[in-house]
């Protein structure tokens, strides 16, 4: 077996999604870089370890450190702290647009539009999930990318979302006055594609497949019409660097339990060794 | 000093009426004023109006049928991301909501605070938040911009609940921890507060770095109330961590048949001394660490 077969084996899909969530951040200049949950937190710390350094990330709490804190219990470990950030602070930061957030919502549409309030009738929700927290605002005020651990038409929307939380590209939902110029919708970080909103009047486009996924397979997957990336490619395998500093940012494996059965991120890898 | 605000969690409760704005302090799971809502469950308080950034205080009180309306961004106890209680609340289709961005939220506690109507602001627009409260209104900038921003009005409370690290008898109070949220917007938004403590001093004497942990002023504080360990289950740094262990085990209890019920005697009937027991004492409320995030 050579190395690299070693590595294709050993690499988890979760992983890919770390270093393509990363990606969302390259270029971004001096901001909050807000990765909520296992995979984007993971994916902002890559992206400061490697390729931005200049970004602000604070330890999820209240402060802002120089260096990414590792997930879970940390032992002796001491966070890098070289400012404050309450969420009173947040606020003011996301009013004045310096963020950049990655969430996952519970619905996501063809305008951008996400969902974190409640699935069905409002008045009498089927599901009712956490609220629209803060995606009004951020979705308004800064740039937003998102995270889907489960790529299907239940979170892909065929219509609208249920309850729009975070505000997208739907020209109906906007009168004259309304100024709209700061949503800046950025990458969808799925467990099958990476997509952006680059299409022609800010359309989902595809932008790369991981390693034995099909555009027909995503498209099977989505509630409403995808482009393709004229350079659609395939999402690039971690590198070693980059599987090395995912780990110990990630001691205790959080990110193995984020996806169902922790799938490899190669497919046929599994399917031949099944 | 003549000035003396201690009271009891009953006499304090009992100052408040059916059908009152009460605003509760706190963030989800963290520095909730759990010994005031105890007591309001053990009160006979309901139709209330409830604004808060929610948690275990909006579960429970919807659990126990006492809240007629929620004004809030958001619920949930963190680590467990949904509160069955609100859930089952808010999908049975009784719960009148006002559901809010948390920035918005933040401003109508301003404008209250500030004794404005309204304070404007973009966070809202384009968003359902307007379309499913037909209440909120828009105003047009009077200046050459014309922009449009969601008037946000004012929240104004009846009472504001906070749990603080220390207090005097005078409501002088010290709020510690990383992160101690909008309970200072709480107690300017509201006619009247009522802090409870871990530790309640005759009168404060601070040097000027420790007085920085005083972010409201004690005329806004009407009542003050000892109760130690009374943000449990919810954390409250520096003094305690969450108690995931309960906070499992009320969860747990709204998946059982009668649960709730079976959740309230067996913790909050007996009396808040009574709880405390129940949950192992201060001292071990005490050592329960702090989140890690």
């Amino acid at each position: 077996m050579s190395e690299s077969t070693a590595i294709t084996h050993a690499v988890t899909l979760a992983e890919l999604m770390i270093v393509a969530a990363s990606e969302a951040w390259r270029d971004n200049g001096e901001l909050l870089a807000s990765g909520i949950t296992t995979i984007p937190r993971l994916g902002a710390s890559l992206a400061k370890l490697t390729h931005s350094p200049e970004l602000l990330m604070t330890d999820s709490e209240a402060y802002l450190v120089s260096e990414p804190v590792p997930l879970g219990p940390r032992g002796d470990y001491q966070p890098k702290i070289e400012g404050y950030l309450p969420f009173e602070r947040v606020f003011e930061c996301v009013w004045g647009g310096r963020r950049h957030a990655m969430i996952g919502p519970t619905q996501i549409d063809r305008w951008g539009q996400t969902n974190l309030s409640a699935v069905g009738d409002y008045a009498k929700p089927k599901s009712a999930v956490l609220g629209v927290r803060g995606l009004p605002g951020n979705s308004l005020c800064h740039a937003n990318s998102f995270f889907v651990p489960n790529h299907g038409p239940r979170v892909f929307v065929s219509g609208e979302v249920d309850m729009v939380s975070g505000v997208g590209y739907n020209p109906a939902r906007w009168q004259p006055g309304m100024r709209r110029d700061d949503i800046d919708l950025r990458l969808i970080v799925t467990d099958l594609c990476v997509m952006d909103f680059e299409g022609p009047g800010h359309a989902v486009r595809v932008r790369s497949l991981h390693p034995g996924v099909s555009f027909e397979q995503v498209q099977a997957a989505t509630g409403f019409p995808l482009i393709a990336a004229p350079n659609l490619g395939t999402t690039p395998l971690p590198s070693a660097e980059q599987l090395a500093i995912i780990r110990r940012l990630d001691p205790h494996n959080l990110r193995g339990s984020v996806l169902r059965d922790n799938p490899p991120a190669v497919r046929q890898a599994a399917e031949r060794a099944a | 000093m003549a000035l003396d605000k201690t009271t009891t969690l009953q006499a304090a409760v009992a100052s408040l009426q059916d059908g009152m704005t009460l605003g509760i302090g706190g963030w989800g799971p963290r520095r909730k004023p759990m010994a005031l809502v105890r007591e309001i469950l053990r009160s006979s308080l309901r139709d209330l109006t409830v604004v808060s950034y929610g948690g275990p205080d909006v579960g429970m009180l919807c659990a126990a049928g006492r809240v007629r309306k929620l004004v809030f961004p958001f619920v949930t106890l963190d680590a467990i991301p949904l509160e069955p209680y609100y859930r089952r609340a808010r999908e049975s289709g009784v719960l009148e909501v006002m559901e809010l961005d948390e920035g918005m939220f933040e401003w109508g506690l301003r404008a209250a605070g500030m004794r404005m109507s309204f304070l404007p602001t973009r966070v809202g627009l384009g968003s359902d938040v307007l379309a499913r409260n037909p209440g909120l209104r828009t105003v047009t900038s009077p200046y050459d911009d014309g922009d449009v921003y969601v008037a946000m009005p004012a929240l104004k409370l009846d009472a504001a609940l906070l749990h603080v690290n220390e207090a005097d008898q005078l409501g002088n109070t010290l709020l510690d921890g990383h992160d101690v949220y909008f309970d200072h917007l709480y107690a300017r938004a509201a006619t009247r507060t009522i802090v409870s403590c871990e530790r309640l001093h005759a009168q404060l004497a601070l040097d000027p770095a420790r007085a920085q942990a005083n972010r409201f002023e004690r005329y806004l504080v009407s009542a003050v109330v000892h109760a130690p360990a009374g943000a449990h289950p919810t954390s409250f740094g520096p003094d305690y961590g969450w108690d995931m262990a309960h906070l499992k085990h009320y969860c747990a209890s709204a998946l059982a048949a009668e649960g709730w019920a079976a959740y309230r005697a067996d913790f909050i009937d007996a009396g808040e001394a009574a709880y405390l027991d129940k949950c192992g004492g201060a001292v071990r409320i005490g050592r329960l660490p702090l989140p890690v995030f």
